[in-house]
């Protein structure tokens, strides 16, 4: 970054809701002060001013699900210093991908009434699938918080204070009753990394595992301890098959239950 | 300067939309040739990957449609489901449910109206340009949208995709005393809403006017958000269950979202201009006379004022959840209990940019054999182009970049969600 210049921040869109990019504006107590710190060079959803790259930092939203995006997210990389991937769609396809399990043009059939409109990939892929990524942001959405966070330690050069262990630890830091243990509510909270701050537990509610794998997550314990609450196996295939289902542990995981 | 004869006007991603979309404009002398408004988001195929899942599972994946409007497709999929399973929830729980769709309607009002759509009326390329000249107006916007995004907070869990919502009500109710503690930013963000309705009533708006269908759910004593009738100002007034004998979808090539139309063929039109007309008269007082102060009669045909029909409707979403938070005690149980069996059923609420109608069948497992979506943006699609039209004919005489910028305006005035449109910009003006 040329001293003396403010850093170029650009948000890129792919297959998604909109979502984490929305959290970015929903930091509302922030949003003005990081304006201040960044230049915002590119942010369809919020200017028409458009900047030219090259950029420091390229915030990345959603999958890879056209011939289109595989082309665009490689001049996204070429023209990005750093590039953070925002939310489940961006780290393992969204719950988009639940289309890699079935057969698209079923899909395409389903929806439209002529196919032959419909440019599409088979697949819906992460954008570490066709890229590098420099940092993976969990969450569907992203928590606000662990955005700050990422984006202040990319502009000061130091490492985000991201954990990657369980919801589990997140739980107990907080005093959070095991929903599992005392309710017996199945829950992916054992193998979903933590940041949300248990929000679904909070609720009395098991986690559907929106922030997806946590690092090494022991899924087949956690699969063999829904089969003693009873849960059936296609419930349990489907647990894992939501907004990360393309996240390699939990897509071996549900395979398991074909 | 002689213009050019023949010119196109191309936008080619569309800013200040949520999801992506583009606009093909061409014409031939004094007349307009040809309007294309394209999605370009690619397709997201909910509901074919619906298919099989526990009828328990829709409103969390619907939601993932948009960011900005999860409650509509969360309750839109909760309704549907209760109506093909047989469950009526208690007032108590249809009120919470009220309460947080009046924090949806807030945040994503506050959104579209400052951040997106009003530096298009003061000449900003965005809202933090606009900022520096205006910081209190842009403050104001950052904390009445905090307000509503709270009341999603505690009600939902999670201002993006709640997490505490579900089939037959809720996971956990609320404290009485964390939802009490609305009470106080609500009553300044009334103040605020007011403060916003008059900002934009000293707008510039320009001269345009169509003579809408407007098409929205009504309730006989109080202002559409959750349920009611389906309604339209030509005579329409049908329950929800006759949605598809009455409107639907067509498949054009150029957009990857389905085109909404009337079975005639007709276009319609949806969202706040068509509910504001619709119901004007269970809007309340307060509402009511500050829409007329602010130069607004009961029934809008300016697209462009679209942006006070949405500050007229974020102080009704204020004053409602004042009202709720005011009366909310903690109900007996959080969720009705769900037996599943086969069935269909039919779902519609007003989600902030229109109603958004959901179908689905089940089998006697309560698996989802068939599922169909209607989100707002698809439905305005039609009228959106027919709008376009207009507005170019009446402003041939604006130098390309006024023009452009003209028709981005006026597909803002949509607030095209465009995500939703594909489960939905680029401009090319083509004059020759
Ligand atoms: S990760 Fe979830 S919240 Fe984020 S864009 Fe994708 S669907 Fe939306
Ligand atoms: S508890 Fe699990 S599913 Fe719920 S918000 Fe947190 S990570 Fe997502």
């Amino acid at each position: 970054m040329a001293i003396g210049k403010k850093p170029k921040l650009a948000v890129w869109k792919f297959s998604s809701c909109d979502g984490c990019q929305l959290s970015l504006l929903d930091c509302e107590d922030e949003l003005l002060q990081l304006a201040a710190s960044v230049e915002i060079a590119y942010f369809l959803e919020a200017t028409r001013a458009q900047i030219r790259g090259p950029y420091d930092i390229s915030l990345v939203e959603g999958s890879i699900a056209t011939p289109e995006d595989v082309e665009r997210i490689c001049q996204v990389r070429r023209q990005s210093k750093k590039l953070i991937t925002i939310g489940a769609c961006a780290t393992a396809g969204g719950i988009q991908a639940l289309r890699n399990f079935k057969d698209v043009d079923q899909f395409i059939q389903a929806v439209y009434a002529h196919p032959h409109y419909i440019d599409t990939l088979a697949t819906s892929t992460s954008i570490g699938n066709h890229v590098s990524v420099d940092f993976e942001l969990r969450g569907c959405p992203i928590d606000k918080h662990q955005l700050l966070e990422v984006l202040s330690a990319f502009l000061n050069s130091r490492k985000p204070n991201v954990p990657r262990y369980s919801q589990c630890i997140e739980c107990k830091q907080a005093g959070t009753v095991c929903v599992m243990v005392a309710q017996g509510i199945p829950c992916l909270g054992p193998v979903t990394q933590a940041g949300c701050g248990n929000l679904c537990p909070r609720c009395r509610r098991g986690c559907y595992g929106c922030f997806g794998p946590k690092e090494t997550p022991n899924t087949a314990s956690l699969s063999h301890w829904f089969e003693q609450l009873g849960m059936p196996p296609r419930e349990i295939q489907h647990a894992y098959r939501s907004f990360n289902a393309n996240a390699p542990e939990f897509r071996k995981e549900s395979e398991r239950y074909d | 300067m002689t213009k050019p004869r023949s010119r196109t006007v191309k936008v080619n991603a569309l800013a200040r939309v949520e999801g992506e979309g583009a606009l093909y404009v061409s014409i031939k002398g004094d007349a307009v040739q040809e309007v294309k408004f394209r999605i370009f988001e690619p397709p997201r195929f909910f509901e074919a990957l619906l298919q099989g899942r526990l009828y328990s599972d829709a409103p969390d994946i619907t939601a993932r449609i948009c960011g900005i409007c999860p409650i509509a497709y969360m309750l839109g999929a909760c309704q549907a489901m209760e109506d093909a399973l047989g469950v009526v929830l208690p007032q108590p729980l249809q009120d919470l449910r009220r309460l947080i769709y009046c924090g949806e309607w807030i945040q994503s009002h506050v959104l579209h109206t400052y951040l997106l759509h009003a530096p298009d009326f003061l000449g900003y390329e965005d809202s933090i340009r606009l900022s520096h000249d205006y910081p209190g107006v842009v403050e104001r916007a950052l904390e009445l949208k905090k307000t509503g995004n709270r009341i999603m907070e505690v009600v939902g869990g999670r201002a993006v995709h709640p997490v505490n919502l579900k089939v037959g009500g809720f996971y956990s109710v609320p404290r009485r005393q964390t939802v009490r503690e609305l009470i106080e930013p609500l009553n300044w963000a009334l103040e605020a809403a007011l403060a916003t309705v008059r900002l934009f009533a000293g707008f510039d708006f320009p001269d345009y006017r169509y003579d809408y269908t407007c098409v929205s759910l009504r309730q006989p004593e109080e202002y559409p958000i959750t349920q009611g009738r389906l309604v339209s100002n030509r005579g329409l007034d049908i329950p929800i269950d006759q949605f598809t004998a009455h409107f639907s979808e067509e498949h054009v090539a150029h957009s990857n979202a389905l085109h909404g139309r009337m079975n005639g063929g007709e276009a319609y039109l949806v969202g706040p201009i068509a509910r504001y007309n619709n119901n004007f008269d269970t809007l309340s007082e307060l509402a009511r006379q500050s829409a007329r102060e602010a130069g607004l009669e009961p029934v809008c045909d300016n697209p462009f004022q679209s942006i006070i029909v949405r500050a007229v409707e974020t102080l009704y979403a204020c004053e409602e959840a004042l009202r709720l938070a005011n009366a909310y005690e903690e109900p007996d149980a959080a969720a009705v209990e769900i037996v599943p069996h086969a069935g269909e059923g039919h779902g519609c609420t007003e989600a902030p940019r229109g109603i958004c109608y959901h179908r689905y069948r089940l089998d006697e497992a309560g698996r989802i054999v068939e599922a169909q979506i209607v989100p707002p943006t698809s439905q305005n699609q039609k009228q959106i182009e027919r709008d376009l039209w207009g507005v170019v004919e009446k402003n041939l005489d604006l130098a390309e970049d006024k023009l452009k910028w003209r028709c981005e305006q006026t597909i803002r005035n949509y607030d095209p969600c465009i995500s939703c449109a594909t489960h939905f910009l680029k401009l090319t003006l083509d004059r020759s």
